[in-house]
């Protein structure tokens, strides 16, 4: 999807911060995958012509961080930790249980990362990049359904401020 | 380029180089026999780092530097084989082959491949990885032109960097960086770069192929001859390469003055067409109506005779040569001795229409490829080069990117080199001249006190606009000092073909009719007097029956020549037609008599390229069936009108031209033998750029460790060298030129002959007025795209499918005005026909212009441009 119109405004403003125009395919990114919930191959074109690039070029900058969904995800990016010590205490059970109990779910996305640097409470999660630890199987489901409840409250996916700012 | 950087001297593995401060030591090494070696280290290319396969040891420096990014110092020690050197060696491809399929059995590039190279020379010869390697899906394709095979890639960047550096067509990159890493396209936009097939040739491993080469033949299969490429007249220099008598593929060598070893796709896969279905295999005449095989005699003796009754009824001005600027030199002087030497007439135009007059041509100042390097400005006055010279783009890209050289870009729509432009003019098609008179005033804050040359590309930027405001416009800027001229002609050996006579006024050497009489009446016994026609006027002529016999060589004429309606007339209109050509053209398809000729590939020879460059063309297969080479066809057209040219061998040839043609001077079979990159004309302002001496590397110890595998047997000391492809001529040159270097260049060619005045274009110009637009009328831009309805791409099956769809490109506030949706159908109208097109909305065109490239889709521009017009303007309607 193209930039609303007000983020456009916004958009043409960081494009004008850096003095090198391709400085700005980060943080336009953010401002796109904000916008749409994850980053569209309709948003890289646009940015790309923005800054006078080809599509290739953002593509395959923003291919290298993991926090730019190109496939569509849920209102709730749930990342859990399996390294070495959430291994040990219990990520691998925990992504198990979540993977399963949110299969079908289209507002929660499971997805396994590494290391989350939370080893000292293992196993680890986050939320739209907000921390909980010292996690049960049991206990991330809650804390999900309490986010989906309203209970918590999200951050965007980017792990900004919900629905706005470039991250 | 003078280099003028201090010289220091550097000890390499102990033995002590001079070599100029600040350059890399890879290339020191290189240059002075020590081979250190690498992946991603591309000459023509910024140095990344990124392989680690060149790591080395210097004296005082801590850890490894690798030697490609690593500049020399005076009094660097540098060691290359120690132990730590070859222990990293051993590392980094022990690494780099963990995820590599060793599917060597059936990759392409085995057998050439410098990783199985650089492995077996210097690498463990046994990896510890027993883990499963990295998978992905394989090949995948990233153009029609080039697939894939991520699994081989070892992440060297030299195709990213070949699209972003040299292409400026940055459609691949890096995606997924990290354990994943790989080269990407962005979904549903494909590596559509016209230079996409030097990705291939840079790849150092086989995980981009040629979709033409693939399968197609293994290495050690392969025999390779020197060659230049003649799809355009840019020359680029190459090496030709075929298997059973089959041509599989061109693979570009590095010249410093013409192609840096690039080409583009056009060229490099073209030769596809040599092997065309359609290829004619027997000559053929005229019985009842049609055209029947017959045997060579038969079909020579039926030419002959149809234009000895031409020149017996109307004389020789009733005979005409239309083409010739696809051959070689050595066919150009042949026909232009057939044509002016033996039948008499002047009625003689290689170029179809599309060009520049001859004394433009000749007359200008010329510049060469190298001088664009070193300007201080470059104007483009002409055609797109992107789409008709590629290799000059790259060429003319380069100096402005990398080497800072300001463009000022004059022209009617934006092209491939707008975008790099410092200053532009912008004109309606056709007004030029008056772009022309603001140049002077534009050029000043451009060169701003740089010294150099100012170089010209000078052209027509499109057929629908006559030669004549680009004449008026290059009177014009002759008149700023210090100009010099790329004069940007398209077909492969156009330059050669006027060089030698193939232009009405011209005889062989650059001189005109007059200049040249007394010389070419001693050397060829009788020369034309009277200025004959140029094609327009030999159509004209012959529309009115006043053509007796029409000579068509090569050139598929009624698609080439921008008035399809007038060439059909005087194709018609001609008493006699003999047809030269590779294929049956529509043209050929009414001649009289067909005779088959060789093409490219097929026949040795010289060629000659934009900048006046001679260059060798080699022969690397036999023709199937009865095709024989243009200049033995003229030859046996000679003796049946009474002339024995007594000319067996195309070094013979080269004599005769060296001999007779003031500006070949000196330059005869010996000499194009032995001049590497080829022999700029006039040789007399161009000497001290001849290269006599082949491209040697020299090598000071080829017996690296070599590879001691545990267990019974032992290896033989494997001899190891990576250089470009070994060509057949190089060998034998190199025996020549050992032979031959005491001896000077011989320089009593031409004694006996009269002198003879080289042409200078001295006529003032006077400037005739290109008519007013009408605010109804859109006036039409045709220039040409890369890929066309031309012979070499419609008989290629891999770029056949690129030609693109034929669309009539204008403002969209035009669109808006007609009153239709983007993409829909008009009647579009010229004074001389109408066609229904679709109409595209394109910002970048301006008000008042329409865009449409030449020779696209069965009927197009041809059939509404009127040559005897100066600009084509023409009207929409709605069909509703």
């Amino acid at each position: 999807m193209a930039f609303t119109p007000e983020n456009l405004l916004l958009a043409n403003e960081i494009v004008a911060r850096y003095p090198k125009t391709k400085s700005a395919i980060l943080p336009l990114a953010h401002l796109a995958q904000d916008q749409d919930g994850y980053l569209t191959q309709d948003a890289m074109r646009e940015i790309a012509g923005m800054i006078g690039v080809t599509p290739a070029e953002v593509l395959g900058t923003c291919s290298f961080y993991t926090m730019f969904k190109r496939d569509e995800v849920g209102r709730l990016v749930v990342s859990v930790c399996t390294n070495v010590t959430c291994l040990v205490m219990g990520g691998p059970e925990v992504l198990e249980h979540l993977e399963q109990r949110y299969a079908s779910d289209k507002e929660v996305t499971i997805e396994e990362v590494e290391c989350l640097a939370a080893c000292g409470n293992a196993p680890a999660m986050q939320v739209n990049y907000e921390f909980h630890e010292s996690l049960t199987p049991g206990s991330a489901t809650e804390i999900i359904e309490a986010y989906k409840a309203g209970e918590l409250t999200a951050r965007g996916v980017s792990g900004g401020v919900a629905g706005g700012g470039q991250g | 380029m003078k280099d003028e950087r201090e010289i220091v001297t550097v000890t390499i593995d102990g033995i002590e180089m001079q070599a100029p401060k600040g350059e890399l030591l890879i290339r020191v090494a290189q240059d002075n026999g020590t081979f250190v070696p690498r992946f991603c280290w591309h000459e023509r290319m910024k140095p990344v780092g990124m392989c680690r396969m060149c790591l080395v040891e210097v004296e005082g420096v801590r850890g490894m530097p690798p030697a490609c990014t690593t500049t020399v110092t005076d009094g660097m020690v540098v060691n290359t084989k120690s132990e730590t050197v070859k222990k990293a060696q051993d590392g980094v491809l022990e690494f780099l082959l963990i995820n590599h399929p060793l599917d060597c059995p059936v990759c392409d590039r085995g057998g050439e491949c410098p990783l199985q190279d650089q492995t077996l020379a210097f690498g463990p010869g046994e990896s510890r990885y027993v883990e499963e390697k990295r998978h992905f899906e394989k090949p995948i394709p990233i153009s029609e032109l080039v697939l894939l095979d991520r699994e081989r890639c070892i992440q060297c960047s030299r195709c990213t960097r070949f699209a972003d550096e040299i292409a400026g067509d940055r459609l691949i990159d890096f995606g997924e960086r990290g354990g994943e890493m790989q080269v990407i396209t962005y979904p549903d936009d494909p590596f559509t770069s016209y230079f996409s097939g030097n990705t291939v040739q840079v790849c150092p491993v086989g995980a981009l192929t040629a979709k033409p080469y693939r399968f197609r033949a293994r290495p050690w299969d392969l025999s390779a001859v020197e060659t230049s490429c003649q799809t355009c007249s840019v020359g680029c220099r190459g090496s030709l390469e075929s298997s059973s008598n089959e041509l599989v593929r061109l693979l570009g060598v590095d010249v410093e003055p013409v192609n840096h070893g690039w080409l583009c796709d056009k060229g490099r896969f073209g030769y596809e067409a040599t092997h065309a279905e359609d290829r004619a295999r027997n000559p053929m005449i005229r019985r009842d109506g049609s055209l029947v095989e017959c045997s060579w005699p038969e079909a020579l003796d039926a030419a002959a005779e149809g234009i000895k009754r031409s020149l017996d009824l109307h004389g020789p001005a009733s005979i005409a040569m239309v083409g010739g600027s696809r051959g070689t030199n050595e066919d150009a002087y042949l026909w232009a001795r057939l044509a002016k030497g033996v039948i008499g007439t002047d009625n003689v135009d290689a170029q179809i229409g599309d060009g520049l007059p001859a004394e433009v041509v000749l007359g200008l100042p010329g510049a060469t490829i190298p001088d664009l390097d070193e300007a201080a400005a470059i104007i483009l006055l002409g055609p797109d080069l992107k789409e008709e010279l590629p290799v000059l783009y790259l060429r003319v890209r380069r100096a402005c990117v990398d080497l800072g050289v300001p463009i000022l870009d004059v022209s009617a729509v934006d092209h491939g080199l707008s975008k790099y432009a410092s200053a532009t003019i912008r004109h309606l098609p056709g007004e030029q001249a008056s772009a022309a008179r603001e140049i002077s005033a534009a050029l000043a804050p451009l060169i701003d006190g740089r010294s150099g040359p100012i170089v010209v590309v000078l052209g027509r930027s499109d057929v629908a606009t006559s030669a004549e405001p680009t004449v008026a416009a290059a009177a014009i800027i002759r008149e700023i000092p210090n100009t010099r001229f790329l004069v940007a002609l398209r077909r492969g050996n156009v330059r050669g073909a006027i060089d030698l006579g193939l232009a009405p006024g011209f005889l062989p050497g650059r001189v005109t009719l007059d200049a040249g009489a007394e010389r070419f009446v001693a050397a060829w016994g009788s020369a034309p007097a009277e200025v004959g026609l140029d094609t327009a006027g030999i159509f004209n002529a012959a529309s009115e029956g006043r053509i007796g016999a029409l000579i068509l060589v090569g050139a598929d004429i009624v698609n080439d020549f921008p008035d399809r309606r007038l060439v059909r007339a005087g194709v018609g209109g001609a008493g006699f037609v003999i047809c030269i050509n590779a294929t049956v053209t529509e043209a050929a398809a009414d001649a009289d008599v067909f005779l088959p000729a060789t093409v490219w590939g097929e026949k040795a020879g010289t060629t000659t390229n934009l900048e006046g460059r001679i260059s060798r063309v080699g022969r690397k297969i036999a023709a199937v069936g009865n095709p024989m080479p243009d200049f033995r066809i003229a030859s046996e057209l000679a003796l049946r009108l009474g002339t024995d040219f007594d000319l067996e061998t195309v070094e013979e040839i080269q004599d005769e031209i060296a001999r007779v043609a003031p500006a070949f001077a000196e330059v005869d079979a010996q000499l194009l033998k032995r001049a590497r990159d080829g022999v700029v004309l006039p040789l007399a302002l161009h000497r001290d750029e001849l290269v006599l001496e082949p491209r040697r590397i020299p090598v000071i110890d080829f017996s690296w460790e070599p590879i001691k595998p545990e267990g019974p047997g032992e290896f033989e000391v494997v001899e190891f060298e990576v250089v470009e492809p070994v060509l057949e001529a190089d060998a034998s040159d190199e025996a020549a030129a050992e032979e031959e270097s005491a001896l000077p260049v011989d320089i009593s060619n031409g004694a006996g002959l009269p002198d003879a005045q080289l042409f200078v274009w001295s006529a003032q110009h006077a400037a005739q007025p290109t008519p007013g637009r009408d605010n109804y009328a859109l006036r039409l831009s045709a220039g040409r795209s890369l890929y066309d309805n031309g012979r070499t791409v419609a008989s290629t099956p891999a770029l056949r499918a690129l030609i693109p769809a034929q669309t009539l490109r204008v403002n969209p506030s035009e669109i808006s005005r007609v009153g239709v949706a983007d993409g829909e159908s008009v009647r579009v109208s010229t004074a001389r026909g109408s066609l229904v097109l679709s109409l595209t909305g394109d910002a970048n065109v301006p008000a008042g212009v329409a865009v449409m490239p030449f020779n696209i889709g069965e009927t197009g521009v041809g059939d509404l441009v009127d040559v005897s017009l100066v600009v084509t303007d023409l009207r929409l309607e709605t069909l509703r």
